[in-house]
């Protein structure tokens, strides 16, 4: 048996109602949980980009591809291994403003994580983070202690390591 | 100025038109009448065929699509009007058939609002489809019509559906039409790679056990003549899937047969003994491989494949030629050297007398019980001479059917392959023959079968197409039937079958009826129907439990056929 990898999936299509069914079905077909989906307009207009990430083996990501590329509204699908991308998430994180002021420890946890404050108010301040799933669960993991309000965090967006044709490929269209 | 300007529904039928449909199948309902209100004012130049229910719709657009190589049109309302054509739809995709169903919809500003017989068929039928799309204002109906038919008819065809909304069947456009002739984000076949053509070559012209399978891109690529052209030059012996069956004459010398669970016996277990397996326009389907941990792996793979998708799906090629089939066969056949390979072709004609003595023999000319299908499919070939269209439906008289039907010409074979669609053959068969009129259309069903789709017997009755109905009768689900008895201690669940007077049925139906019971009636009874103008309904009792062999059994290798 193959080895269960994650895979990072990026799908460059028009954006058009019902597409994401289209693609999201692929996966159902093939009982393939879904473990993170960013989907966003790319650089290019009216292009919109999906990111996927799956955790399955290569022989069902390349039959995966193949079959996502085949969508009529595709125009192009890629998969990657951890190593060939740059990749992050974001998290936002709620907590309560007393906290702030009476625990000074968060002050330094939010400095040494190099996250940001994004708003403070009298009754909550939030603060936010991108980087790898591993930063932002030791950040978690860190505020937990203190009480988080609220919690969440995005799915991973990413970037390959290799220069892609896609972006000329595009603005060939 | 002139004012163009025309109804939402006036539009979809000009669209059609300009598409070249003369004929559509379909079944009126509350949310798609604007369209059957043209429909009705266009009936000289559109000619529209009353189905019994949409399933039937579907199948006999494909029945159409598949006997011309046209895009079927199937069309339906709202709501359950639509789910009905889902069965259809899913066979079509899985054996790519051209088709475009057009599907009516609750007025825009009630989308959601679950109103009367709304249904989100888009979100249904997005599985199952090749494309489809939802139009919500009049202006879009000719630019997504244009494309429906551009997407179902080029590259690996495939339904598409388009839902219309009341609401933009009723209003006014200004109507100018627009063929589609591209997609950016579709490319619909790959650029042939002379390379990939020049490797393929240099494999097969060193092969000393060369072999070719063919499917239904030939007939789909319209590569008949490429392919008889390359198999007579190298020499090759030739095998064909289901839906590639009538490709090449069953009668040419290198045609050595059926592949897949039922097919032929040396067809199936000399794939393990080729050393070079040419693949051309089929998907190496699990009824065709068996186990893939046992197939061919001795055999370097040359896959000729239009769908980037299918090639290293199942198995793993050495060369894989990406293009339309047609175009890489014309490419190829110059670099294939003349030869013969009569040891290689003979080991094909001793498996076949090996078939021959433990299978053939006694289903074409059985010596005791009663009439088997074999010898009705036998007395088929007698008087149709090959030149008949076979519609099957599903079970084991369709293997019966593929195994021993002869076919002269291409697009004669007419199948649900991929799904296995029960209720396929009725309604397709009425397709075919309005497709073809000048052929013969035979439909092959199974008593089970028909019972599924049996009220398109009023279809064939209104619109008087002279379809011949043949009724295989062994009141049973055979195939399950077999199959319980060889894989589950003969324990028939479910699989008997009580009757109605078929006959009966089909005189109520107003269609020429007969029932054949006996061995001596049955030449005379073949003979008359398909000498008979009208259509014509034929049930045939045949032995109950007679099994389709050899077999595959499921998870077997093909080199563990079994003759009995």
């Amino acid at each position: 048996m193959e080895e269960n990898k994650i895979f990072t999936i990026s799908v460059y299509s028009e954006n058009n109602v019902g597409l994401l069914n289209r693609i999201s079905g692929i996966f159902l077909k093939r009982h393939i949980n879904i473990l993170s989906l960013n989907v966003s307009e790319s650089e290019i207009e009216n292009v919109s980009r999906f990111i996927i990430v799956v955790k399955t083996t290569e022989k069902w990501v390349q039959n995966i591809v193949g079959q996502i590329e085949k969508q009529i509204e595709v125009i192009k699908a890629f998969y990657h291994i951890d190593e060939e991308t740059i990749f992050l998430e974001s998290a936002i994180f709620k907590i309560e403003s007393s906290l702030l002021f009476d625990e000074r420890q968060i002050q330094n946890i939010i400095k040494e994580s190099h996250s940001e404050i994004v708003t403070v108010s009298r009754d909550f301040f939030v603060i936010s983070k991108s980087g790898k799933r591993s930063e932002i669960n030791d950040l978690y993991d860190k505020l937990k202690p203190f009480g988080i309000m609220q919690f969440v965090r995005s799915g991973r967006i990413s970037v390959s390591k290799e220069k892609m044709e896609v972006t000329t490929l595009l603005e060939e269209l | 100025m002139k004012n163009n300007k025309i109804s939402g529904a006036e539009a979809v039928i000009r669209c059609l038109l300009e598409e070249g449909v003369d004929l559509v199948y379909g079944y009126p309902g509350g949310a798609i009448m604007p369209v059957y209100d043209e429909l009705y004012k266009f009936k000289d130049e559109l000619h529209h065929v009353l189905v019994r229910h949409e399933q039937g719709a579907t199948h006999a657009a494909q029945g159409y699509a598949r006997s011309t190589g046209k895009v079927g049109v199937a069309i339906a309302t709202s709501g359950p009007g639509a789910t009905n054509l889902v069965t259809g739809i899913a066979d079509a995709q899985i054996d790519s058939t051209p088709m475009v169903c057009i599907t009516g919809q609750v007025g825009k500003h009630l989308l959601g609002s679950d109103a009367f017989q709304e249904t989100d068929i888009i979100g249904i039928s997005t599985p199952v489809t090749k494309w489809n799309y939802q139009i919500t204002e009049a202006s879009e109906i000719p630019e997504i019509i244009a494309k429906a038919f551009y997407i179902a008819r080029t590259g690996r065809p495939g339904p598409v559906l388009i839902d219309i909304t009341k609401n933009a069947q009723f209003d006014s456009m200004e109507f100018s039409y627009k063929k589609c002739t591209g997609i950016r984000s579709y490319t619909p076949k790959p650029t042939l790679n002379l390379e990939k053509v020049a490797a393929a070559a240099e494999l097969i012209n060193n092969a000393k056990k060369p072999y070719i399978i063919f499917g239904q891109g030939i007939i789909l690529g319209e590569a008949e003549a490429e392919l008889k052209a390359l198999v007579e030059k190298s020499g090759i012996p030739a095998a064909w899937t289901i839906l590639g069956l009538s490709a090449l004459p069953t009668d040419h010398p290198l045609n050595v047969g059926m592949l897949g669970m039922h097919g032929n016996y040396g067809p199936n277990l000399l794939t393990n003994e080729c050393d070079v397996l040419i693949a051309l326009g089929m998907r190496f389907d699990d009824r065709v491989t068996g186990n893939l941990a046992t197939y061919a792996k001795q055999a370097k793979v040359i896959h000729f494949e239009i769908d980037p998708a299918e090639v290293d799906k199942n198995v793993k090629t050495t060369v894989a030629v990406l293009a339309d089939v047609k175009e890489s066969l014309q490419a190829l056949i110059p670099l294939i050297e003349s030869k013969t390979h009569d040891a290689w072709h003979n080991k094909f004609k001793e498996k076949y007398k090996i078939e021959f003595n433990a299978v053939i023999n006694e289903e074409l000319t059985p010596t005791n019980g009663g009439i088997s299908m074999g010898e009705t499919m036998e007395m088929i070939n007698k008087h149709s001479k090959g030149d008949a269209i076979i519609v099957s439906d599903v079970g084991q008289h369709q293997m019966f059917a593929c195994r021993y039907a002869k076919f002269n010409s291409t697009k004669s074979n007419i199948t649900s392959g991929g799904l296995g669609t029960m209720g396929f053959a009725l309604p397709a068969a009425i397709g075919a023959k309005m497709g073809r009129p000048d052929r013969e259309v035979v439909a092959i069903i199974g008593d089970g079968g028909f019972q599924m789709t049996i009220q398109e017997l009023g279809t064939i009755f209104q619109t008087k197409v002279p379809v011949k109905i043949v009724v295989l009768n062994n009141e049973f689900l055979g195939m399950v039937r077999q199959w319980q008895e060889l894989f589950f201690d003969s324990r028939y669940a479910s699989t008997v079958m009580t009757n109605p007077n078929f006959v009966a049925i089909a005189e109520g139906y107003h269609i020429k009826s007969k029932k054949v019971t006996k061995r001596e009636d049955l030449d005379g009874a073949v003979a008359e129907m398909l000498a008979s103008k009208e259509s014509y309904f034929l049930e045939v009792m045949v032995e109950k439990e007679n099994n389709v062999f050899p077999m595959i059994p499921t998870g077997a290798s093909v080199s563990e056929m079994r003759l009995s």
